[in-house]
C-alpha cells in the first residue's frame, strides 16, 4: 500500500509536546525523550534527562548551567540545517526571545513548517532578531495573544525605571525580573539609556549574567547584593528574580521601591497582586500587534497556536480569513502565572 | 482630569495605607473646588450617574471592537473601565489632540446631564479627549465602584489628615451633606463654620461588632440580647421627616412606607427591620420572608397586609433632640425603655434581654437558637458609650455554629480586581442520589472566601489541570475536589435546579483528601431547611 499521506501528517502536536513523527523526534517536549530539538533554555520548554537534545550552542551553555544538560548536547549554529531520520531537515532560526532562541524550521515531503517556541519582534541588545521565514504551517505561541497586551517602547519603561531612582534618592529600586533573559535585557537596555552605575544582584542572576556576558553582551559593572552593605547599595537599582520581592530576602536594601518588568504588568491587578509600585511593562513574548502582524509576515497556510491566550489569536484568524487551530498544551506557563514569563 | 486620573492611577499600585493617605490628602489640599469635593465623592463610592451603566460602556466597546475579542479580554483582566481604557481606539483621540481635556467637575457635570439616550454618543466624545489613563479614570467614575484598593474610610481619613480635623467629626457630618460637600470643604480647609446639620435628618454610623471567637465575657460586664436574623437599620426623624437607613447608611425608606409616620417624636433608633410572621421569636419571620420585601420601589398593598414590617429596638442615639451617644449602654437602654410606651406596638418592639447566670448558661441558650431560627446571641459591654465603628471589645456577635455540608467541586469563575486572573468564585454539588448508582451532582450553591491566598492558588491550579469545558469565565471542572462548605441556613429556592439556597456559604476546609463520593446528598441538606 502506497496512499499519500494527508498534508502535514508527519507533525503531531501532543500534550505534552510537538513531535516530528518520521524522526521519533520531539519538539520542546515536557517530558524526557530520546530525540528533542529544544527552542530556547525556559523551564517551560527545556528539561534534563533527554537522550539527545539538538539545540543552539547557546541554549545548550544555558541547559547545561541550569538542568546540568550535557550528555547528548548537539549543537546547532542559526541557518544551519541538519537531516533528521525519516528525511526531515531542521533549521535553527533566530527567534529574538532570550539569547539562543531559535524558531524551527522543518521540511519534509514538500511541507515547510516553523515552530517559533517563544518569541518577539523588538530588538533585543541580548539576542539575535527574529527573522521571517515563510511556511505552510506556522505553530505560534500565543502568551500576550489578547488585543489589551500592546507593550510598550522599552525606552518609555527605562525612562519611568530612572526616574523613580532619582526620586528615591537615597533608596533603591529593587526590579523583579526572570532570571534567564528578562534580567539580561533590563540591564542592557540601562546601559543603552546610559545608565553607567553599578547594577547590584540577587544572587539567583550571577551565574546567568555571566554566561550572557561570555556570550558577547555587555552588562557593565555588575556586584551581588549579599557582597555589600546597605549604605553601598543606596541609589542604585538591584535585579532579583519576582520571588524575591515579597520575601525577606529585599528587607538587606536600603528603602527599596518595588518593580516588575513583566509583559502582565500591563494589567493593572496583575501588579496589584504581586504589590509592585513600579510596573515596567517589559516582555520577551510578542505583544498582540507582534503576534497578528507577524501571522500576517509569515502568510501561512494554516496557524497551529501552542499555547497562551489562544482563543483570542484564534478569533483574530476566523475574523482574517485564515485557517487556525489551537493545540492544547500542558506545562506552558498559561496565564503568565505566577513567576513572570 | 489630569490631576485626579494621575491620583488614581498611583493609588491603584500603592500598598501602603499611610502612603495612600498621603497622596489622597495631597491632591485634596492641591485641587481646586469643587474638583476635589467630586473626587472625594468618587473614592467614597458617593456618585451615581443613573445614565451610564457598566452595559453603557460593554455596548460602546462592542460596536468598536470584535464581541468576543472584547469579552475574552474583560474576562482576563477583570475590570470593564481599565479594558476599555486600553482598547478605545486612539485614533480618534489623535485627531482631536488640540481639545482640551475637560476638568473633573466639568466631567462630572456632563455625567450627570446623561441620560441612557444620550449617553453612548456623548460618552464616546468624552472618551475621545482622554488618553488611556484618562479614560480608566473616566470611566470608573461614570460606572461607579472605583476597585483601588479605597474604602470610603479611607478616603474619609485622608480627608481629615489633609486638613487636621478629627475623622470622627467628619463621619458626623458626612450623611448629612451631599457632594461636592461645598460646607464640608469651608469648614475643614478654609476655617469656616462647621456644616448646620441639625435639621436634616441623616445617617450615623452604626456601632458594629467583633465575632466572639474563643473569648469568655463576665455577664456582670456584658449584656446578653439575641442576634435577630433580618436586617440592621436606623430610623431617623427630624421634624417631618423619616428616614429609614440600612447597615451601609442607604435610604431604603421608600420600600418600607408603614415605618414612615409611625415614630411620634424625632429620634434615631437603631434596631433589627423584620417582617410579622412566626419562624423567628417574638412574632418575627424568617429572613428569607423580608428578603421578599427588600430593593422594592413601590410595594403592594398585598405585601404590606401580608408581610408588614417592624423594627425591633436595641439601642437609641437621640430621643427628642437629646444626644444619647456619650451615655453607657445601661442607660441607653433605661431611655429606650421609657420611650417603648409611646411607640405603636405594630410598627416596633424591644428586643428582649437575655437573662444566664453565668457564660455557661447562655453558651447553652446559644446552642437552642438554631431551632428558634435565630442567628445567635449579641454581648454588649453594659458601661460603654455608643462608638461608631468596630471597638474591640464593646460589642461582640456570638453566632451559633454554622452548619458544614461535604460539597464537590464543579466550576470555578475568575475573580475580579486583586484576584482578576485567579480561578476564586466555586459553584458545588451535592448528589441527587447514589452516586455509585449513577447519581449525579446538583449545584448547590457558590463561595469565594474561606481559603488563605496559598490555598487559592493551589486551587487556581487544580481548576486549569482539570478544566472539562469553559463557558466564557467560567471551568467546568473534572469531579475530583471536595470542599466542606459552611453556611448560616439553607431555604427552599425556585431559582436552582437543586432548589436549595444556602445562606453565607463559604468554603470551611478543603477536603483534598476525600473521595467525592463520599460527599453529601441533596437530601441531607434539605432536611435543614427551617422556613
Amino acid at each position: 500500500m502506497n496512499t499519500p499521506s494527508a498534508p502535514f501528517s508527519w507533525i503531531k502536536p501532543a500534550k505534552w509536546g510537538v513531535q516530528i513523527v518520521p524522526a521519533d523526534t520531539w519538539i520542546d517536549p515536557s517530558r524526557a525523550v530520546d530525540r528533542a530539538l529544544v527552542t530556547h533554555g525556559h523551564a517551560d520548554h527545556a528539561r534534563g534527562g533527554h537522550g539527545e537534545t539538538v539545540a543552539t550552542p547557546e541554549t545548550l551553555a544555558i541547559m547545561a548551567l541550569r538542568y546540568n544538560t550535557r550528555e547528548g548536547a548537539v549543537p546547532v549554529q542559526y541557518g544551519e540545517t541538519i537531516r533528521l531520520r525519516g528525511g526531515v531537515d531542521a533549521t535553527f532560526i533566530p527567534a529574538g526571545h532570550v539569547l539562543g532562541s531559535a524558531q524551527i524550521l522543518l521540511e519534509h515531503a514538500g511541507e515547510r513548517v516553523v515552530i517559533t517556541g517563544d518569541y518577539k519582534r523588538r530588538a533585543d541588545p541580548t539576542c539575535a532578531p527574529f527573522e521571517v521565514t515563510p511556511c505552510d504551517v506556522f505553530i505560534t505561541e500565543a502568551t500576550f495573544g489578547l488585543p489589551v497586551f500592546a507593550h510598550p517602547p522599552i525606552a518609555d519603561e527605562m525612562a519611568k525605571l530612572l526616574t523613580a531612582l532619582a526620586h528615591q534618592g537615597e533608596g533603591s529600586v529593587l526590579v523583579g525580573a526572570y532570571a534567564l533573559g528578562k534580567a539580561q535585557r533590563v540591564i542592557a537596555e540601562l546601559r543603552t539609556a546610559g545608565h553607567s552605575q553599578t547594577i547590584y544582584l540577587h544572587g539567583a542572576m550571577e551565574k546567568m549574567c555571566r554566561l550572557y556576558e561570555e556570550h558577547g553582551v555587555e552588562l557593565g559593572d555588575l556586584k551581588l547584593v549579599a557582597d555589600h552593605t546597605k549604605g553601598e547599595i543606596r541609589g542604585s537599582i538591584i535585579i532579583a528574580p519576582p520571588s524575591a520581592l515579597r520575601g525577606t530576602w529585599s528587607r538587606r536594601l536600603p528603602d527599596p521601591a518595588t518593580a516588575m518588568a513583566s509583559g502582565w504588568m500591563r494589567v493593572r491587578g496583575r501588579a496589584r497582586q504581586r504589590g509592585v509600585e513600579l510596573p515596567l511593562i517589559i516582555s520577551d513574548h510578542a505583544d498582540w500587534n507582534e503576534l497578528t502582524q507577524t501571522i500576517i509576515d509569515v502568510g501561512p497556510a494554516e496557524t497551529w497556536i501552542t499555547h497562551g491566550r489562544e482563543e483570542a489569536l484564534l478569533r483574530w484568524c476566523e475574523l482574517n480569513q485564515r485557517r487556525a487551530r489551537a493545540l492544547a498544551m500542558v506545562g506552558r506557563d498559561e496565564d503568565g502565572g505566577q513567576d513572570g514569563e | 482630569m489630569k490631576a485626579f486620573s494621575a491620583l488614581l492611577d498611583t493609588v491603584v499600585y500603592t500598598s501602603s495605607r499611610n502612603r495612600k493617605l498621603a497622596l489622597i490628602a495631597d491632591y485634596l489640599r492641591a485641587a481646586p473646588d469643587p474638583d476635589r469635593g467630586w473626587a472625594l465623592a468618587a473614592l467614597t463610592g458617593e456618585l451615581d450617574f443613573p445614565g451610564v451603566k457598566s452595559s453603557t460602556i460593554r455596548n460602546l466597546m462592542k460596536e468598536r471592537v470584535d464581541p468576543i475579542l472584547w469579552t475574552l479580554s474583560r474576562d482576563f483582566v477583570g475590570d470593564t473601565a481599565e479594558t476599555a481604557s486600553m482598547l478605545w481606539p486612539s485614533a480618534a483621540a489623535e485627531a482631536e489632540e488640540d481639545a482640551e481635556p475637560a476638568s473633573l467637575s466639568e466631567t462630572v457635570d456632563a455625567l450627570a446631564h446623561l441620560t441612557r439616550v444620550t449617553a453612548p454618543k456623548e460618552l464616546s466624545k468624552l472618551l475621545d479627549r482622554l488618553d488611556a489613563n484618562g479614560r480608566y479614570a473616566l470611566i470608573k467614575l461614570a460606572t461607579g465602584g472605583m476597585r483601588i484598593g479605597v474604602s470610603a474610610r479611607l478616603a474619609k481619613t485622608a480627608f481629615a489628615q489633609a486638613f487636621d480635623v478629627s475623622v470622627e467629626a467628619v463621619e458626623e457630618y458626612w450623611h448629612a451633606l451631599d457632594a461636592p460637600y461645598a460646607e464640608l470643604f469651608a469648614w475643614a480647609a478654609d476655617g469656616g463654620a462647621p456644616p448646620d446639620i441639625a435639621n436634616r435628618p441623616h445617617f450615623r454610623p452604626f456601632m458594629l461588632a467583633h465575632p466572639l471567637e474563643e473569648a469568655e465575657v463576665n455577664l456582670t460586664d456584658y449584656a446578653a440580647e439575641w442576634k435577630w436574623d433580618g436586617i440592621r437599620v436606623q430610623i431617623v426623624k427630624t421634624g417631618d421627616q423619616t428616614r429609614l437607613y440600612s447597615r451601609s447608611g442607604d435610604d431604603i425608606s421608600a420600600s418600607f412606607p408603614e415605618l414612615l409616620d409611625a415614630l411620634p417624636m424625632d429620634g434615631v433608633l437603631d434596631g433589627e427591620l423584620l417582617v410579622r410572621g412566626t419562624a423567628q421569636g417574638g412574632g418575627a419571620a424568617s429572613f428569607n420572608a423580608l428578603q421578599q420585601r427588600l430593593g422594592r420601589k413601590k410595594v403592594s398593598k398585598k405585601m404590606l397586609a401580608e408581610a408588614p414590617a417592624f423594627v425591633r429596638l436595641y439601642d437609641a442615639l437621640l430621643i427628642e433632640g437629646e444626644d444619647l451617644r456619650e451615655l453607657t449602654w445601661t442607660d441607653r437602654r433605661t431611655a429606650l425603655e421609657g420611650l417603648m410606651p409611646r411607640l405603636p406596638a405594630a410598627q416596633f418592639d424591644l428586643s428582649a434581654l437575655v437573662a444566664a447566670r453565668d457564660f455557661a448558661g447562655l453558651a447553652k441558650i446559644r446552642e437552642g437558637t438554631r431551632e428558634d431560627a435565630i442567628e445567635g446571641l449579641m454581648l454588649k459591654r453594659r458601661d460603654s458609650p455608643y462608638i461608631a465603628g468596630r471597638k474591640t471589645g464593646l460589642w461582640y456577635k456570638w453566632k451559633r455554629d454554622p452548619l458544614l455540608i461535604d460539597c464537590v467541586l464543579m466550576y470555578a469563575q475568575r475573580g475580579s480586581g486583586r484576584r482578576s486572573s485567579f480561578y476564586s468564585d466555586y459553584t458545588f454539588g451535592c448528589w441527587n442520589g447514589d452516586p455509585e448508582e449513577g447519581a449525579e451532582l446538583l449545584p448547590v450553591g457558590k463561595a469565594y472566601s474561606g481559603f488563605t491566598d496559598a490555598e487559592l492558588k493551589k486551587l487556581d491550579k487544580l481548576v486549569r489541570q482539570t478544566t472539562l469545558n469553559r463557558f466564557g469565565p467560567v471551568r467546568e471542572v473534572e469531579r475530583t475536589l471536595v470542599f466542606e462548605v459552611a453556611f448560616d441556613s439553607v431555604h427552599t429556592s425556585k431559582r436552582h435546579k437543586s432548589g436549595l439556597a444556602m445562606r453565607f456559604p463559604r468554603i470551611h476546609r478543603i477536603r483534598w483528601d476525600k473521595p467525592v463520593h463520599e460527599a453529601d446528598r441533596i437530601e441531607s441538606l434539605r432536611a435543614l431547611i427551617r422556613d
